[in-house]
């Protein structure tokens, strides 16, 4: 498996001529290598733009970004696309080729063998949860999630160090987004790779990011930072406005029980109410919410491991944030 | 076999002699001599309209697609050149190539480019704007695009212009018998110069053009269903 990359911006500035103002404003970050790193904003804000610039979709006026060290301008142009991963929303599946060929694209315009190229694109397959069967299917045969994991599988094909996705599960329904999140995040544990994800949803970009890029309109990178850091300090009105008045609840839903300190569990008093410890602090609060107490009895397969207060998710926030 | 080939009246059957509706027994007597030779002499007119009217199509289309300044040049000169009448276009050649194939070849193969040129032109920008990006944002180069991506996903539309183009050609290359004895067109021809037309002759020829129309129609829906497996699955 490659190395992640680290990418730096620059001081990146893209006016579109004719417009007074600016797509993206003298934007200057550092994504470390690994890194799940989501660009968030409202339309304007220039995140698709940001991430096109990357992999030189979009050219930039001035500054520069750099992959390892290295200028995207340096590289020729099909090289350093073929590097990189890039998954966009409307998936763009090649409607007259396999899924198997479609996710063998990159590794066959680098010249792999058959017999390694083969061996991929079952990995693939499995990594991403289709069917080895699937491989001769065609996009036109598959449904919109299973179109996105193919999609996904392709940007992975050639192991990349870094994944583009440009909002990648947006024409999803809620249910199929949800597991396509959850499965991306467990994938990016797996794999290991730097990624840059685009989305407009505030939920989405929580969900997913070590960090998060939120990039106002006319193209200026107003805060980034860790989703904790982001909930708990936003930068100025715009982004408290934008992640919304429910922060300290959004914080909560970043941590499990499993995360938190419990108190020792005195069988005598052992609260009414159990939850497994797998449930986010902020299921925990409503919990306790609904069944009007303020205490929870944590379990860990079936055996109770602590107690949870009410008052210790205040705590967590530092005290009333 | 002997004697005059067209038509038979005189020393034939009953049924030739009175110009009955269908004579079997003519088409028989005169498939080789006759028949056969036409049929042969129309499939190389198609052939030859066809194929060569789609060589200069294909390579005007992937003209306009690199370079979008020709396109519309060549496409306000195909939309003129297509209502002309082909009787007429013949006409107008005949003082520059004379009573010959050229002549014939020239406006048929006109005639197949202005109806191939823009289904391969629709063909070519039939690919969706998200396959195109994600092509180029994975590193294709732009003729990787043109080859692996545009034009096999313009092999329907371009299958759909050479079954418009061969039947249609199929059809026109009949009359091209006013100027030539070569095709099906020349014995229904000349069995209408007869005082009383030789029906058998025209039906036969006729039912010939029409049989290797549907022929020529069915082969090009097989090869659709060979080249475009996807589309239907």
């Amino acid at each position: 498996m490659s190395d992640a990359a680290q990418i730096r911006f620059e001081h990146v500035t893209k006016r579109y001529p004719g417009r007074g103002q600016a797509a993206i404003d003298d934007l200057t970050f550092e994504i470390p290598a690994g890194t799940f790193c989501v660009l968030v904003g409202p339309s304007g804000g220039g995140k698709t733009t940001a991430l096109k610039m990357v992999n030189r979709l979009i050219p930039f006026d001035s500054g520069d970004i750099t992959i390892d060290g290295r200028s995207v301008s340096e590289l020729p142009l099909v090289e350093l696309r073929r590097g990189i991963g890039y998954v966009i929303q409307q998936i763009g599946l090649f409607p007259h080729m396999t899924i198997g060929e479609n996710i063998a694209t990159v590794p066959r315009l680098v010249g792999w063998n058959k017999m390694r190229i083969r061996a991929r694109t079952s990995e693939l397959l499995e990594l991403v949860g289709l069917e080895p069967g699937d491989a001769s299917r065609y996009p036109s045969q598959l449904s919109g999630g299973q179109r996105q994991r193919v999609g996904l599988a392709r940007a992975l094909a050639a192991d990349p160090p870094l994944l583009l996705m440009d909002e990648p599960f947006g024409a999803l329904d809620p249910i199929t987004r949800l597991r396509l999140q959850t499965e991306l995040r467990r994938l990016h544990r797996e794999v290991h790779k730097t990624v840059i994800f685009v989305t407009h949803d505030v939920d989405e970009a929580i969900m997913m990011g070590d960090r998060i890029a939120i990039l106002r309109q006319g193209g200026v990178l107003v805060q980034y930072d860790t989703p904790d850091a982001i909930l708990a300090h936003p930068a100025d009105d715009f982004v408290a406005q934008f992640i919304g008045e429910d922060r300290a609840l959004r914080r909560l839903a970043l941590r499990t029980l499993a995360d938190v300190k419990l108190h020792p569990n005195v069988e005598e008093i052992e609260p009414e109410h159990r939850v497994p410890s797998s449930t986010t602090v902020r299921n925990a609060v409503s919990l306790m919410l609904e069944y009007d107490t303020d205490e929870l009895l944590v379990e860990d397969g079936g055996k109770a491991i602590g107690v949870f207060h009410l008052r210790d998710a205040g705590a967590l926030l530092g005290g009333g944030a | 076999m002997s004697g005059p080939v067209i038509p038979n009246f005189g020393h034939g059957s009953s049924c030739v002699t009175g110009n009955h509706t269908f004579c079997w027994g003519w088409v028989r007597d005169h498939w080789n001599d006759t028949l056969e030779p036409a049929l042969i002499q129309h499939l190389e007119l198609t052939a030859i309209a066809v194929g060569l009217g789609f060589v200069l199509a294909f390579v005007l289309a992937l003209l306009a697609h690199r370079l979008r300044a020709v396109d519309q040049p060549i496409g306000v000169f195909a939309a003129l050149l297509y209502p002309l009448p082909r009787l007429a276009l013949f006409q107008l050649l005949i003082p520059f190539t004379g009573l010959t194939t050229t002549t014939v070849e020239v406006a048929l193969v006109a005639y197949t480019l202005v109806i191939l040129f823009p289904n391969i032109m629709a063909g070519l920008r039939s690919a969706p704007a998200d396959v195109l990006e994600a092509a180029s944002g994975m590193g294709l180069t732009r003729r990787q695009v043109l080859w692996r991506v545009e034009l096999p996903l313009a092999v329907p539309a371009i299958i759909g212009g050479l079954r418009i183009a061969v039947v249609s050609t199929i059809s026109i290359a009949t009359i091209a018998a006013f100027l030539l004895p070569k095709g099906l067109g020349y014995p229904i021809f000349v069995a209408l110069k007869e005082p009383t037309p030789f029906k058998t002759e025209i039906y036969a020829a006729g039912a010939l053009a029409v049989g290797l129309a549907i022929a020529c129609d069915l082969g090009l829906v097989a090869l659709r269903r060979l080249l475009v497996p996807w589309s239907r699955a």
